[in-house]
């Protein structure tokens, strides 16, 4: 019963994903930068032990850090928002339908929808690793697939803080502001302000105890720690290498799990205080 | 059965902890198949109310009781349905889907939505985005939503506004079926003449008090407003029809006067006296928008 109004509102969201061509949107910004990536990282890695699609792999981890989450929250930050402006909130919390349920039908399509767009972008960089290097390309084949359900974790979790700012605000207009700022901060920002404060710290107690766990904290860094840390290859591509090898490996991991969790509940939290 | 108790509800929204309340002490109970107007000018308190009922909103004090369910409590939320006032939808959906949803979420079989959609005349626009639809067309669309799985008690904000007469008559008509079946109807307006005979009790609001409560009859008689009479004089019988009823004056060619309810027969009895002067007449009782004005304005 209660899985029947969940399916229910994540295809009814689906739907509406699918009609404001929010999915075109996502695949063909995916696709377009994994293109590109592949195109331009196809020379580069050229002269490197490791395989191609474990490169590719590796340039895509760069790439998605900051185009899932954006895509997570262009597609969420309305989903509150926007059923406050429309008047067709209330409606529907008369029905014996409970704001959790309404959250979950609502992430669950969004999901799906991130999962198609990183899917179509992630295939299409694949499909052209193993074009240009035929069966070596196998070897990538567990980092292609790491990185796909790990993007996936980290687009549910900045899905549910697109859910919060659309219930903080209250109006999609603020929202979508706050979404964009919360984007800068978390994507852009804080690895400056981490930089800035390692340059400043020179090798001090900042660098050594506090950095870590900073990049942790921030699930963004963690997907990007955990999808380099994991992978061999990565090493040669990626400038947060050496931080990522002082790190065991659960930690990055434990904090992609528990973001989408607890984004949740926040988001839950925040749609509860919203008053119909 | 009693499906809706309101006693002593108030409710104060946040910031507005002195002035008047949005809703100062209303109790209310309606009954099964009984179908009870609130009327009020805007911001008089019915969607207010409508809300708390819905457990949309918490009551500052007061108590809500549908079918002896707490307002907002799964089984409350099961036993009513709401049609908002201008009821929205999203504009992507068909119809059809929306209403397919919305049979969803109450549990029942999806297939019916072109039976519903069938019986609020929206059959030839299921498959088309609720976007492209009319204002009328939502609000069919709202009263489709309401219907499903046999509610015991609806509350409708405002249904009729933005319904032509006769969508409006064929609305009510759905209502009177509903009402002999048992569901309790709660219903708002902002005019009397809306309502007319069609709801067996009609309670009015303003600035969140209580007015008035009873059939469209006991507010007449409350009212006690007089009676309009105008005679049209057979021609050059003017001066002689002026004397006969000094208190009428002249207005656009007729001779006007009001009487009060009581004095009726005695005015008739006149008037067939003087019939040799009097080529046409008419009694107006006062309008439904008459008495309701009329009562508000004695509340404010």
């Amino acid at each position: 019963m209660m899985f029947a109004r969940i399916l229910s509102t994540a295809r009814i969201e689906f739907a509406i994903a699918l009609r404001n061509r929010w999915v075109a949107v996502g695949v063909v910004l995916m696709v377009l930068f994994s293109l590109v990536l592949s195109l331009a990282g196809a020379g580069s890695a050229g002269s490197l032990a490791a395989d191609p699609l474990s490169v590719t792999v590796a340039s895509l981890t760069s790439l998605s850090v900051y185009l899932v989450p954006l895509i997570a929250l262009l597609i969420s930050f309305d989903a509150i928002a926007g059923e406050v402006e429309r008047g067709t909130l209330p409606l529907h919390l008369t029905y014996p339908l409970s704001r959790s349920e309404m959250l979950l039908g609502k992430l669950a399509a969004q999901l799906a929808v991130v999962a198609i767009a990183v899917g179509a972008g992630y295939g299409l960089a694949a499909g052209y690793a193993f074009l240009t290097a035929g069966g070596d390309a196998f070897a990538g084949l567990p980092a292609l697939w790491r990185l796909i359900w790990s993007s996936t974790l980290l687009g549910a979790g900045f899905l549910s803080l697109g859910h919060m700012m659309s219930a903080l605000a209250r109006r999609p207009s603020g929202a979508a502001a706050l979404a964009i700022g919360l984007w800068l901060i978390m994507i852009v920002l804080y690895d400056l302000g981490l930089l800035a404060a390692i340059v400043a710290d020179d090798g001090g107690v900042f660098t050594t105890d506090i950095f870590p766990w900073a990049l942790i904290l921030n699930p963004a860094d963690a997907f990007r720690i955990y999808n380099l840390a994991a992978s061999d290859a990565v090493s040669a591509v990626s400038g947060l290498a050496g931080a990522a090898s002082s790190i065991a490996i659960w930690k990055p991991l434990a904090s992609l799990l528990l973001w989408p969790v607890l984004a949740a509940f926040a988001a839950r939290f925040a749609f509860g205080r919203v008053t119909p | 059965m009693t499906l809706l108790t309101l006693s002593h509800l108030t409710k104060r929204y946040d910031g507005h902890a002195t002035g008047p309340a949005a809703l100062a002490d209303v109790s209310l109970t309606i009954a099964a198949g009984e179908r009870v107007a609130l009327l009020g000018h805007n911001g008089a308190g019915k969607s207010t109310l409508m809300k708390c009922v819905l457990g949309l909103i918490a009551p500052s004090s007061g108590e809500i009781a549908i079918a002896g369910h707490a307002q907002g409590s799964p089984v409350a939320r099961a036993l009513s349905s709401y049609l908002p006032e201008s009821a929205a939808f999203h504009p992507a959906l068909t119809g059809r889907e929306q209403i397919r949803h919305f049979l969803r979420l109450r549990g029942e079989a999806a297939s019916k939505a072109d039976g519903l959609l069938d019986r609020v005349g929206l059959q030839g626009a299921a498959g088309r985005r609720i976007g492209t639809y009319s204002k009328g067309m939502r609000q069919r669309i709202g009263l489709a939503q309401a219907l499903i799985g046999a509610p015991r008690l609806m509350v409708l904000d405002e249904p009729t506004s933005g319904l032509d007469p006769i969508s409006r008559r064929e609305f009510y008509d759905i209502l009177d079926e509903l009402a002999e079946n048992g569901t309790a109807i709660l219903l708002s307006s902002h005019a009397l003449s809306e309502v007319e005979a069609r709801t067996d009790r009609i309670v009015i609001l303003s600035k969140g008090q209580q007015v008035t409560e009873g059939t469209l009859n006991d507010l007449r008689r409350h009212a006690a407003l007089p009676l309009t009479v105008s005679m049209i004089p057979r021609l050059g019988k003017c001066a002689s029809l002026a004397n006969a009823f000094p208190e009428a004056q002249e207005e656009h060619g007729a001779l006007v006067f009001s009487c009060a309810p009581d004095d009726k027969g005695q005015v008739l009895e006149r008037l067939a006296a003087n019939t040799e002067r009097v080529a046409d007449f008419d009694i107006h009782p006062p309008s439904l928008d008459d008495i309701y004005a009329h009562i508000s304005r004695r509340a404010a």
